[in-house]
């Protein structure tokens, strides 16, 4: 249970006709407040390097993770496959939007393009989860590792549209305005505006009819169905909402590299995603983004870590393997779960409330 | 032979349930043998049996959790034998399960909630229910019936056994019922919970029939106007509670095994 839901306990009002249902997401946690305040003024406190590789970064794989999230915390579906969704949006952002690679790109303006590579990147998802959502467990993530894998050697090998292997290069990003929205301060706030907007809208969601029929068939689909629930049709909408949010998260990964390749859309980076997930704790919208930036921290930082102590740099993902056995091991909800156990363990045993909100 | 009753049968003025032929095959094993059955409006029914007589697989054919071999099932005239289960649970349908099958990551409101929003529209509403929500106050009013207003805010997985099985009752009984299947829903509980229990089952309102599987005979009996006994998959006997208590072959098959 979270610091606010316990906060919205505390002010119930003791009539039932006023009874707190929450209608928007509150900020009533001081620590929130803390938070979004200093990634509000970040580009105050941070050069371009760290706005960009770290915040930026970890807000745009956050996001990506936030889709997985929605799909295996609230609706017991792991998709593997968040990553490629993203990567086919990015590369769609290049093919119809303007680019370096002039015979490929069809050079639409970007609030064209983007438009486009969301509905295509969501029409993607929508028929990927449609087929996954025929399965259980473990063959869903066989299936959507699939998918993914396909999707990796595809773009390898075709190059009419995905100009194979060496991608698509000197990707443009939107000028209007009077503003280059990809120099570092504009982009970091246009990437913490698309993150906040994923983050509250899954928040929301998951107190929405919706969200909740979702987390009833991730708890008993069976019984879901002899309540009058489509359970099929749920899963494939939230595939659908979860893959929009990729597809987003997709947009803004071409921005920031200015290019798309196969190397990005890799097996290995869809699993990332899901390391990303898991560390930060799938139960609650802000484990993803604090699973991406310790990934992020790690993938910048490990490197000269690992020199400096004599050992080869190549080997920060070791550090990140570690990382990940350690925190499934000792708490399956991910860091989240850490803090979640050591705040109940500083609070006097009176104070805690009979339980949590369903956000399970 | 189109008799006004007929007429007034197939637009659902007939049998509220209506069993034909249902047969139901897991491999070479016929859980269901050619069940024949029909249950009028209102009715109240008992369908008893020892373990494996076929029960809770006759249960699982009408709400369509598997689909029947062979045979047709009717509901209020329609014939629903190849509906999946929610089409049938939107025509009234609704039942209990022998193991709780509740929501355990989610609150005992937000379970109801659940089972009221299933039967109405807005099932993929993206917009959170506001203070004024009529399914918010049907499903408060659903957990004051079975008794759970006190946990309301709990998780599924904190109640205790016998709070599990009023919720498992309360999700039955959301919406509009006209018809509910009860999956022994006394098992577990204790005496002063089976009171309980058959204070919710007769004050029911008369409209809603229901059958009950239930090995306790003091409950059943006393909730039931009409008694199915099973055996091997088949409908054995048929009656009223009295004959059916007082029948030889029904005592030898079932009661005399020192259910007493």
């Amino acid at each position: 249970m979270s610091l606010a839901q316990d906060a919205r306990v505390a002010v119930r009002p003791a009539t039932m006709a006023q009874r707190a249902v929450r209608t928007w997401p509150e900020i009533n946690d001081p620590a929130a407040w803390v938070v979004a305040i200093i990634l509000l003024v970040m580009p105050l406190i941070a050069n371009g390097f760290f706005l960009i590789e770290i915040f930026a970064s970890t807000l745009i794989l956050g996001t990506m993770a936030l889709s997985l999230m929605f799909l295996a915390g609230y609706g017991g579906m792991v998709s593997l496959m968040q990553l490629t969704i993203a990567g086919f949006s990015a590369y769609m952002v290049a093919v119809f939007g303007v680019s370096g690679n002039a015979n490929i790109s069809l050079g639409w303006p970007w609030w064209l393009a983007v438009p486009m590579a969301l509905a295509l990147a969501t029409a993607f998802g929508t028929l990927g989860g449609a087929l996954a959502v025929r399965t259980e467990g473990i063959y869903t993530i066989m299936i959507t590792l699939a998918i993914g894998a396909a999707f990796y050697y595809f773009t390898n090998q075709n190059w009419a549209i995905f100009n194979g292997h060496t991608g698509i290069n000197t990707v443009a990003t939107p000028h209007f305005w009077g503003v280059n929205w990809r120099a570092d301060i504009p982009f970091y706030y246009v990437v913490l505006a698309v993150a906040a907007l994923c983050y509250f809208a899954v928040e929301y969601l998951s107190r929405a009819p919706f969200g909740l029929a979702l987390q009833g068939v991730r708890d008993n689909p069976r019984r879901m169905a002899a309540l009058g629930f489509n359970v099929n049709a749920h899963r494939i909408a939230a595939y659908a909402f979860a893959s929009f949010v990729a597809a987003l998260a997709g947009v803004l990964q071409v921005w920031n590299y200015r290019q798309i390749s196969p190397g990005s859309v890799s097996v290995g980076a869809c699993i990332d995603v899901l390391i990303i997930a898991v560390v930060g704790g799938i139960t609650r919208p802000i484990g993803p983004f604090i699973g991406a930036l310790i990934f992020v921290l790690l993938r910048t930082f490990a490197l000269d870590f690992l020199v400096r102590v004599g050992l080869d740099g190549n080997r920060f993902r070791l550090l990140i393997g570690l990382g990940f056995l350690a925190i499934v091991f000792w708490s399956s909800d991910g860091v989240i779960g850490l803090w979640q156990r050591w705040r109940q363990s500083q609070r006097p045993a009176a104070n805690r409330p009979g339980g949590g909100r369903g956000h399970g | 032979m189109d008799s006004v009753a007929q007429r007034l049968s197939a637009v659902g003025a007939g049998a509220a349930l209506e069993l034909r032929g249902v047969t139901r095959m897991f491999g070479a094993l016929a859980a269901l043998t050619d069940v024949t059955m029909t249950v009028r409006p209102g009715e109240r029914r008992a369908v008893l049996g020892s373990n494996g007589a076929g029960k809770t697989t006759l249960f699982n054919c009408i709400t369509g959790d598997f689909s029947p071999s062979s045979g047709t099932i009717r509901f209020f005239g329609e014939d629903v034998t190849h509906f999946p289960p929610y089409e049938r649970i939107r025509r009234g349908l609704r039942r209990t399960y022998q193991i709780s099958a509740l929501f355990t990551g989610l609150t005992v409101q937000d379970n109801v909630y659940l089972a009221c929003r299933g039967v109405s529209r807005g099932r993929f509403s993206l917009l959170r229910p506001g203070q004024n929500d009529a399914l918010m106050h049907a499903a408060d009013n659903l957990v004051q019936a079975v008794h759970l207003s006190a946990v309301k805010d709990q998780r599924v997985a904190e109640l205790a056994h016998g709070q599990q099985r009023q919720l498992e009752i309360a999700l039955a009984l959301a919406g509009a019922p006209r018809f509910v299947l009860f999956d022994e829903p006394a098992a577990g509980l204790s005496p002063t919970e089976r009171a309980e229990l058959i204070e919710i089952l007769t004050s029911l309102p008369a409209h809603i029939g229901y059958i009950i599987i239930e090995h306790d005979m003091d409950v059943a009996l006393r909730v039931v106007e009409s008694v199915t006994m099973m055996h091997n998959g088949r409908v054995f006997k048929e009656g009223v509670p009295e004959e059916i208590q007082s029948d030889p072959e029904v005592q030898e098959l079932y009661l005399g095994g020192g259910h007493e």
